[in-house]
């Protein structure tokens, strides 16, 4: 456990490796970078889409994909993750269609939800992410319960339940580390430090130096992560997770980063922040970081790259030919079947 | 078949529960070690250990938050909350996931569970001791809502709600936890949700009651019988969904109804009662029905049995709309 003002990082905001390189694979590394990059350019064109109408409401994670990505990466087939508002991006690393995920944002008779929720509300039994509601806050006790019932089952999975800073200032985030600590769930709560909650700085969340203190006021071991090193998330979730699941209690990691676009389509940053901020963090952009760290491994290269963003852009645009005139389910009565 | 209280007939249901079906877990305050301030949950803990009958800290809200993930999970909570005026902390967790959880989801995800809770007034426990919020959850789609009266349905009912695949919110009428005893059977039974119960037949009036105020009812109806006043009484079970079905075929013949509803009267129960059986009665009714209900104010202490719709306020109610001046 590192002390909470320390932050654990692997790359360097150049991409340089600062410490041993842990041992992980380079098929996983591509894959949570290609699964990154997907992510960036689906959020991309659906705020164009919204632009023009298209799309009603959309909330992106726009320098943020590394903590949902690099964690599903870190975690096996059966362990649930339980998200907040920004995480979506986790039920693509572990093989939810694409296809399917764009149709939840237009909320028709091909979504699983059929439209009853806005978009960048996803939730995927098959890849075992849970549904979120809107509450900030509300889905941290969720993921402790889970962890409970999978002590109680024995079935050896863990549960990992997201949360913003903003979150930490709700009475369930307090809630759920209490019972968190309390009954030894088998669970990680992550929270994704991107320093806004809408155009509260996470200086008005806390006098504290850090929010991993939050967790060390109940007992619970706490990491701080520089969640824009996407191999420190997964070389710390992947830590945490051995820990939780050799059944020592639940672990709180604080990963640090920044949401670089607005909080979500209704909102106009420019009334709160100021630019300099965003492009001292722009310089840290978690994808170019782990761009580079792989060019510089000779894992990757320029063409495979500009190859990568093409396709992705391709089936983007094939499933929205699809999706788009795709009618919407009727409504029904009842509990939601 | 022994003679059990409500609370013994509650305690029978969780036992015979929790022996039949190891998902179900209880959890809430002071439940396992002294069996609840009710007892409710007495000497479970004993017979199924600290994993299944599980002591909480004091936070309701945290305690229905876990029971969510447990339930969907695979578990089947049983929350006790130690009086329905502190499930207020558990609202949010309540309104905004566990019943809007399967909608939301696409029916992909549900927490089916039970939160158990004493409700009402008439023990001397003034604002905070003493609520009926039924109609919260009511209004709430996504909950079934289910309120006994007596040992033999307690046990019935809450079996059922147990094994329902909705969540349940279970509220006992503490008021008569000890009040009687009837005979309940020792074996495992369930009583259908959503089917309400027509406990006196009658020809004149019509009176729907729930919980403690069913008990009211029973004896304001046996001194208008007294007066000649035949009424029909409709133990209602489960509000949510309701029975309405049962209230229509009785006003249908009667032509009169009264509604108890012991909790503030506007935007009450009673009132939504009355609006459904007007919408499909309107030609059957002999006059315009009648809440007998709380006031609208905070659960006073002392003046507590002024304020209860008690038998007296009950029958002249009843006399009043069989003999209109
Ligand atoms: C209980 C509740 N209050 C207010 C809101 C409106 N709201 C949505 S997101 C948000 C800020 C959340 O900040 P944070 O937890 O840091 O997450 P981030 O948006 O930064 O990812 C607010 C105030 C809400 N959804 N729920
Ligand atoms: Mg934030």
């Amino acid at each position: 456990m590192l002390p909470p003002t320390e932050t654990m990082r692997i790359i360097d905001f150049q991409g340089k490796v600062l410490r041993d390189i842990p041992k992980v694979s380079r098929a996983i590394l591509l894959r949570i970078y290609r699964v990154m990059m997907t992510v960036r350019l689906v959020d991309e064109r659906m705020l164009i889409l919204h632009r023009q109408g298209r799309v009603g409401f959309y909330g992106a994670c726009t320098g943020q994909e590394a903590p949902p990505v690099a964690t599903a990466a870190a975690l096996q087939e059966e362990d649930w993750i339980i998200p907040g508002l920004r995480e979506g991006a986790a039920m693509l690393y572990r093989g939810y269609p694409l296809e399917l995920y764009l149709a939840q944002v237009f909320g028709n008779g091909l979504d699983p939800m059929r439209g009853r929720q806005m978009p960048s509300h996803q939730a995927a039994r098959a890849v075992r992410q849970f549904s979120w509601s809107s509450c900030i806050g509300t889905q941290v006790p969720h993921a402790v319960g889970v962890g409970i019932a999978m002590s109680r089952r024995g079935d050896g999975s863990i549960a990992v339940g997201f949360m913003g800073d903003g979150a930490t200032s709700t009475a369930d985030v307090h809630r759920g580390l209490w019972a968190a600590a309390h009954f030894r769930s088998r669970c990680i709560l992550i929270c994704q430090n991107n320093y806004w909650a809408i155009s509260q700085p996470m200086r008005s969340q806390t006098r504290s130096r850090t929010l991993a203190e939050r967790a060390y006021a109940y007992g619970i071991p706490f990491v701080r992560i520089d969640g824009n090193d996407a191999v420190a998330v997964y070389q710390g979730v992947g830590e945490a997770a051995e820990y939780v699941r050799a059944d020592k209690g639940p672990v709180f990691l604080e990963m640090e980063t920044y949401r670089m676009g607005a909080h979500s389509s209704a909102d106009d940053p420019q009334l709160y922040r100021d630019n300099q901020e965003v492009a001292s963090w722009k310089q840290r952009d978690p994808l170019v970081r782990l761009y580079t760290f792989l060019l510089d491994s000779g894992w990757w290269t320029e063409t495979e790259d500009e190859l990568l963003k093409q396709k992705i852009g391709q089936s983007i645009t094939r499933s929205l030919e699809v999706l788009e005139p795709w009618p919407i389910a009727p409504i029904e009565v009842g509990y939601g079947r | 078949m022994p003679h059990w209280n409500l609370v013994e007939a509650i305690n029978s249901a969780l036992r015979i529960s929790l022996n039949r079906d190891n998902r179900i877990i209880i959890l809430g305050e002071d439940i396992a070690k002294i069996g609840g301030v009710f007892r409710a949950t007495k000497g479970l803990l004993e017979e199924f250990g600290e994993a299944r009958v599980m002591d909480t800290p004091l936070s309701e809200g945290g305690i229905v938050g876990i029971a969510i993930g447990m339930a969907a999970y695979g578990l089947r909570p049983v929350v006790e909350i130690q009086f329905a005026d502190f499930i207020y902390p558990a609202f949010d967790q309540i309104v905004s996931e566990l019943a809007k959880l399967r909608y939301r989801s696409g029916g992909q995800y549900s927490a089916p569970m039970v939160i158990r809770a004493p409700y009402g007034g008439g023990v001397k426990g003034g604002l905070y001791h003493s609520q009926s919020p039924e109609t919260h959850f009511i209004h709430t789609p996504g909950l079934k809502v289910v309120v006994p009266s007596h040992p033999y349905q307690a046990k019935g009912l809450l079996t059922a709600a147990i094994q329902d695949e909705e969540p349940v919110i279970f509220l006992e009428p503490k008021r008569v936890y000890r009040a009687h005893r009837e005979e309940v059977p020792e074996d495992y039974y369930t009583l259908p949700l959503g089917k309400a119960r027509v406990s006196c037949i009658g020809e004149n009036v019509t009176v729907v009651a729930w919980g403690a105020m069913h008990h009211e009812a029973t004896t304001a109806i046996e001194q208008a019988n007294e007066r000649n006043i035949s009424c029909e009484l409709i133990d209602l079970q489960t509000l949510h969904p309701m029975d309405i079905q049962t209230v229509i075929t009785s006003v249908r013949k009667t032509g009169r109804l009264v509604v108890v509803h012991e909790a503030p009267r506007t935007g009450g129960f009673a009132g939504e009662i009355i609006s459904q059986v007007t919408e499909s009665c309107f030609y059957h009714l002999e006059c315009p029905p009648l809440r007998i209900t709380g006031a609208d104010t905070p659960f006073p202490y002392t003046g507590e049995m002024d304020y209860l719709p008690l038998a007296p306020r009950i029958l002249a109610g009843i006399e009043a709309i069989a003999r209109p001046s």
